[in-house]
């Protein structure tokens, strides 16, 4: 098989192939709903009725979607400058740490303050986080694609040590967990009676941000180019070296901010299950965007939809809830083999 | 001083041994494709994969060296998927491999909870024992830590030479570490460039299945949700490490497993001095040590990455 090169993609093309590529991995999902022994049509339905079927279950999505949006702007940011950021759940549990060390009673502010502040430090520390394999590569040549994996393990087992530590709160009866984050480091409530909580506004905010960031500024400019071609960056006057810092802060920043939207969105304080992958799976919605900061958006919130539905569709039948794992990473490859057949004609010798 | 008597019991380098063998598996399958030019960050996922289809195996009444080539064989599968996108398409290895791992764990998960809906505590199957080498065992000391282990431990340590001579010293070795170096003089050959690749993907993804294998059908005689441990991604590490050659690959390997084995060890020891969420840190810490000690002398395969397309300079 040759791939052609298409001079000229019709439009519908560039729609079209994504969505038939989410469908073919439904269709696979589906072999496996059979296997389970469970009808699909009323498996299916189940799971879209998880996700949207009621005020509740598109709140519980949005509040998902959430920490999505802000894990998929990290891989897309750092993708678009060919930096392999693989630590999101790192620098998730990272920013989490620190908006738990600053706001659990160390600084009071007014609320207006409070939770700004705490995604500030929140984002300072992931973005730190990310500067070390960073600084590594730049330096020493050190493939940060591992160095990211890898730090995710060892900052998770530095919370773990935390919380079963020093961090273990004396009024938790012996569970793993922080004290809470002070009344005024809370995220309000957005919808009455529901978890939904105002993480969604702050994380579509930071993908306006993103976007505006990416497509206008100089900064941008300069992380797309790099991206694109190393070489030709450098020979045009572009510091290779400082976008590359630039982008590693911005990326690992906006990973931390996952952690404190959901450490102050949803429970309050910091224990071990506060991320279920949020870091990984953020690099699934950034590819299904297509790395596309405003395309993140849509992207978390399908994702999101998909793990809530797959939720309620293993409560209702008998199929584990690790379909939703299967369905994300099925439609995370076959999109990124259509978007190759909008570019490319395939032929047959 | 304790750490000291450590080193000369025997049960640890029996244990520093054991440990090296899924490293050993791995960091071969991993060097194998990396030498062909594919950094397959499959592995995870792919060690997770063959875990659970050993286990399954000898689970539901198979034979114990049948699960390994079972193992292979889904690993090889999802070898071969791995290179339709990566080697066929030409798609960024990064993230196919990322999808990849994210796909085979994400199935064996699935499956897992499909296959044992109602189990809670994962059931025990009857694993590999200890063959002892007639003759060989009887060796003083020696005996007992090297002859004295899993037949795939064997396995693991005989294939370092195998794969050393089959990249080195055979003409499929040669043309296999061509296609990571200058791709286009391997088609000028009159080889087929991406079928070569994917033959390399596959036979390492096999490797990395067994390494997987290796973890359910011969320590833990059963299958645990989140096994792997970041396991698949040490072994990236160790190929650095290693200089892309299977000797430093064993070497590597045997270091990893000792640090492990004498942090298990230390950690009984010091238990009240240093918590033990730090000595399980030190894999992955000593694995970035590793990998920025070697940075400089990391001599990448010069088409490692870089898709090839026929026509295309």
């Amino acid at each position: 098989m040759r791939l052609e090169p298409r001079a000229h993609v019709p439009f519908w093309l560039n729609i079209a192939a994504p969505i038939a590529a989410v469908g073919l991995a439904f269709a696979f999902c589906a072999l496996l709903i059979v296997w389970a022994g469970a009808p699909v049509l009323e498996a299916y339905q189940a799971l879209l009725r998880g996700a949207f079927g009621s005020v509740f279950a598109v709140t519980e999505t949005l509040t998902r979607a959430a920490p999505l949006i802000f894990t998929g702007l990290a891989a897309a940011v750092a993708f678009r400058a060919k930096l392999w950021n693989i630590g999101g759940e790192g620098q998730l549990y990272a920013g989490a740490l620190a908006a738990t060390y600053f706001g659990t009673g160390l600084v009071t502010l007014p609320p207006l303050i409070m939770v700004p502040f705490l995604f500030l430090v929140g984002a300072i520390a992931g973005g730190l986080l990310l500067l070390l394999p960073v600084i590594l590569k730049l330096k020493l040549r050190v493939d940060e694609v591992v160095t990211t994996l890898l730090l995710n393990f060892v900052v998770i087992l530095f919370a773990n040590y935390l919380l079963f530590g020093p961090w273990k709160d004396p009024l938790a009866m012996g569970w793993p967990q922080a004290a809470p984050i002070i009344e005024e480091g809370i995220l309000s409530p957005l919808v009455p009676r529901m978890r939904l909580h105002s993480g969604l506004i702050w994380a579509l905010a930071f993908a306006i941000f993103a976007w505006g960031f990416i497509r206008f500024s100089r900064w941008g400019f300069q992380i797309r180019a790099v991206g694109h071609n190393p070489e030709a960056a450098a020979f045009a006057g572009i510091p290779i070296g400082a976008t590359v810092l630039r982008t590693a802060l911005l990326s690992g920043g906006l990973a931390g901010m996952a952690g404190v939207c959901e450490l102050a969105g949803l429970k309050g304080y910091l224990t071990l299950d506060l991320s279920p992958g949020f870091g990984y799976t953020g690099i699934a919605v950034a590819m299904l965007a297509g790395l596309h900061p405003l395309g993140v958006i849509a992207s978390a919130i399908f994702i999101a939809a998909i793990y809530n539905g797959a939720d309620a569709m293993s409560r209702a039948m008998s199929i584990s809830n690790y379909l939703a794992d299967v369905l994300t990473a099925t439609a995370l490859l076959l999109v990124l083999a259509s978007v190759l057949f909008v570019r490319f004609r395939p032929r047959l010798r | 001083m304790e750490i000291l008597e450590i080193f000369v019991t025997l049960g640890f380098w029996g244990a520093l041994v054991r440990m090296a063998t899924p490293l050993i598996f791995g960091t071969l399958g991993e060097l194998i494709c990396e030498r062909a030019g594919v950094l397959n960050l499959g592995i995870e996922g792919i060690m997770t994969l063959g875990a659970l289809v050993a286990w399954f195996w000898v689970y539901q009444g198979g034979d114990l060296w049948t699960a390994v080539l079972v193992a292979a064989a889904a690993g090889a599968l999802f070898g071969l998927l791995h290179s339709v996108f990566s080697v066929y398409l030409g798609l960024s290895q990064h993230v196919t491999g990322i999808g990849i791992t994210l796909l085979a764990t994400s199935l064996s998960y699935f499956a897992y909870r499909m296959l044992l809906p109602d189990v809670t505590t994962p059931p025990k199957i009857e694993a590999f024992k200890p063959y002892p080498i007639p003759g060989l065992s009887e060796l003083p000391y020696l005996g007992q830590v090297l002859f004295t282990q899993s037949p795939l431990t064997y396995l693991a340590f005989a294939l370092v030479p195998v794969v050393a001579y089959g990249l080195y010293r055979t003409p499929l070795g040669l043309a296999l570490r061509m296609v990571g170096e200058n791709p286009m003089a391997v088609e000028a050959q009159g080889i087929d460039v991406h079928r070569l690749r994917t033959a390399a993907v596959m036979l390492g993804s096999a490797f990395m299945a067994v390494g997987g294998a290796f973890l359910t059908i011969s320590v833990f005689d059963a299958f645990y949700i989140g096994m792997i441990n970041g396991r698949g991604w040490i072994c990236i590490a160790l190929v650095i490490f290693a200089s892309w050659r299977p000797g430093k690959a064993l070497a590597g390997a045997l270091l990893f497993a000792a640090f492990e084995a004498l942090q298990i060890r230390v950690q009984q020891a010091s238990s009240a001095f240093i918590p033990y969420q730090f000595f399980l840190m030190m894999p992955y810490v000593l694995s970035i040590l590793a990998m920025i000690v070697m940075s400089r002398r990391a001599a990448y395969p010069k088409a490692l990455l870089v898709p090839f397309r026929k026509g295309e300079r």
